[in-house]
């Protein structure tokens, strides 16, 4: 149980309000997999077509992901996971 | 304010408490941007629902009819309140050519249910001057509630 991941306010209904899980994975998608077996459709709330829903934003380390793989994105020990829906509207 | 509606169910007041200088520069930031969509929070301590430091985000899309916080911006303040134990307790948006009521991307897109969701339509007005409306809402499970504002000196 290795990655940290930070749960923004409206997702903690799927973790009991916890505002982190831990989940293990080398890469974003195995960790975003490992948690939703605790906690089912929170991934749904994040990936949508096996990608990055549009306004959602999600940092492995302080590094945007659709910079560095996006679900592919390397994962290891210690990292944290922040996941942040987009302030937007029209 | 006691610990009722604590933790992840919305703090709900009827009423959103907000500074004069808070609605001024708001209105301001809209006149600035107009006919572009303004947006930005104001912040205050975690749990205490008071509005106290307002910052000013870039809209990304610079549009007349969209915004969405610049993403590194809006992760730095992310950063900035898990240090300072704050949380957004005011989203701020305008609208320039329609009125001050969430649109219906404003209800769907509408992620913060602890906020007020402040909106201020420019319609009415350019840079240099005219009539703004401002209105505040609460969206949650995408019902839009209407609040009082109670501008305090």
């Amino acid at each position: 149980m290795s990655v940290e991941v930070r749960i923004p306010t409206i997702l903690r209904t799927f973790t009991g309000g916890e505002k982190a899980v831990r989940g293990d994975g080398a890469t974003l998608q195995e960790v975003l997999d490992d948690i939703d077996a605790r906690n089912p459709g929170l991934k749904d709330r994040i990936v949508e077509s096996e990608a990055l829903r549009r306004f959602v934003n999600v940092y492995v380390n302080d590094e945007d992901v659709r910079f560095t793989g996006g679900l592919n994105a390397p994962t290891s020990d210690g990292d944290v996971v922040v996941v942040l829906p987009a302030v937007a509207g029209g | 304010m006691d610990g009722v509606g604590r933790g992840i169910t919305p703090n709900v007041t009827a009423v959103l408490k907000i500074a004069r200088e808070h609605v001024d520069d708001i209105i301001a930031h809209a006149r600035e941007d107009h006919p572009d969509e303004a947006c930005g929070v104001i912040v205050g301590p975690e749990g205490s629902a008071v509005p106290t430091r307002l910052i000013r985000m870039t809209n990304a899309e610079r549009s007349p009819t969209f915004f969405r916080f610049e993403p590194q911006e809006q992760f730095a303040l992310y950063k900035q309140m898990s240090t300072t134990g704050e949380e957004i307790v005011v989203v701020y948006h305008s609208h320039t050519a329609t009125e001050a009521y969430p649109s219906r991307t404003d209800i769907s897109l509408a992620s913060e249910p602890q906020a007020h969701y402040l909106i201020v339509s420019t319609a009415e007005s350019d840079a240099s001057g005219g009539g703004v409306s401002v209105r505040s809402f609460r969206i949650v499970d995408s019902a839009v509630t209407e609040e009082e504002i109670d501008v305090t000196e």
